[in-house]
């Protein structure tokens, strides 16, 4: 594992190394061009202040509002019936909007349930195998200046489902 | 569909807090959120900042366009538009693997720079291409070779096994990805 996890680590250095030096392999002025590139990336992170407010402010209302406990309130009964255990719903409600926070929320259910527990495997597993997907999408829908998002939030709903109900039948043989 | 999910939590975040007695804390969720975003982009502006002058780099070397030919046939079936721009496969293939790696901060550059690339193909300008829906829902299901926060986070709660998720993960992940890129091919069908 620790192999594996030094590689991951490494990686993004490596990484950084390899650009710069085939770069300059092919006469490409690298500093210069690295300087053009910043200026992009300070105009695509103009472009993308103003989604990324609207929804961390959207979020947080919707956090501190105590919405989360009702939702997954009303869909116990539903969770029961698609055999889904409840103690997984907090998650995987909030784990499409809100990373930082779904994090926070792992860290608490699986000192809760226990880590190594079934409920515990399954939270991390959901976790694990799941993105913050409006998130990313307003990202990058926001740096394209693109606001008819047509199927994409469906299709990405649908992925997230899929991981959900995967989490539940794969832990119970993992 | 993201104006009505946004009308749809910011309403419904203040009406169910108006009910459960918890304005003051809606209130100052809003006031806060807002000084969070924005020291949130501040955080994040160096490093993306960073990256897509590296990005640039790798651009002008051709190494984008080298990366493009990897997996020419998987692109060719998830994307069949946009196939010969290589700019664009390019940069999709490194935000991929940026996030198998799990380098999330250099993924979102790659990930944005692949939107921009595919935006120059696409016909119309203010909707998503069937290309960008496609990318989109491969980020949602992307798989991660050591999920590393996860980890440090069942470590710290003292699981005996805590890389003990990791083939799960693995396992979902895949499920997730052919579900999704399942639901984009026949969605883009009916609309």
């Amino acid at each position: 594992m620790s192999v594996i996890d030094y590689i991951g680590k490494s990686s993004l250095i490596i990484i950084i190394l390899i650009f710069l030096w085939s770069g300059f392999v092919k006469k490409v002025p690298v500093f210069d061009v690295f300087l053009e590139g910043v200026n992009k990336g300070l105009k695509t992170v103009l472009s993308i202040i103003p989604s990324l407010l609207g929804l961390i402010v959207a979020v947080g209302v919707f956090k501190a509002s105590g919405a989360l406990d009702i939702i997954v309130y009303a869909f116990k009964p539903i969770s029961y019936l698609v055999g889904i255990p409840s103690e997984i719903l907090p998650l995987a409600f909030l784990r499409p909007i809100s990373g930082g926070a779904s994090l926070a929320l792992v860290a608490e259910e699986l000192s809760r349930y226990g880590a190594d527990s079934y409920i515990g495997r399954v939270i991390s597993t959901m976790m694990g195998s799941t993105e913050t997907i409006f998130y990313t999408m307003t990202i990058y829908l926001g740096a394209v200046g693109i606001k008819k998002s047509r199927y994409a939030l469906p299709a990405a709903i649908i992925a997230t489902i899929a991981a959900l109900f995967a989490s539940v039948w794969v832990c119970k043989f993992i | 569909m993201l104006n009505y999910l946004w009308l749809g939590l910011i309403s419904f975040g203040i009406i169910i807090g108006i009910i459960n007695g918890n304005i003051d804390t809606v209130t100052n969720a809003t006031v806060n959120s807002c000084e969070n975003a924005i020291k949130f982009i501040i955080s994040i502006t160096g490093i993306m900042c960073f990256w897509t002058g590296i990005m640039e780099i790798a651009r002008k070397s051709g190494m984008i366009s080298t990366f493009s030919n990897l997996l020419k046939p998987v692109m060719r079936f998830l994307f069949p538009d946009n196939v010969h721009n290589e700019q664009a496969m390019g940069a999709v293939m490194m935000n991929l693997s940026a996030n198998f790696l799990g380098l999330g901060n250099a993924a979102t550059p790659f990930g944005i720079e692949a939107m921009k690339e595919l935006q120059k193909d696409n016909k119309n300008k203010d909707s998503l291409s069937d290309s960008m829906c496609m990318f989109l829902v491969l980020n949602t299901a992307c798989m991660q070779m050591v999920p590393a926060t996860l980890i440090a986070v069942r470590s710290a709660v003292g699981s005996e096994n805590p890389t003990g998720i990791m083939l799960s993960v693995w396992i979902v992940s895949l499920i997730s990805l052919v579900v999704g890129v399942i639901a984009a091919k026949f969605l883009r069908k009916l609309c």
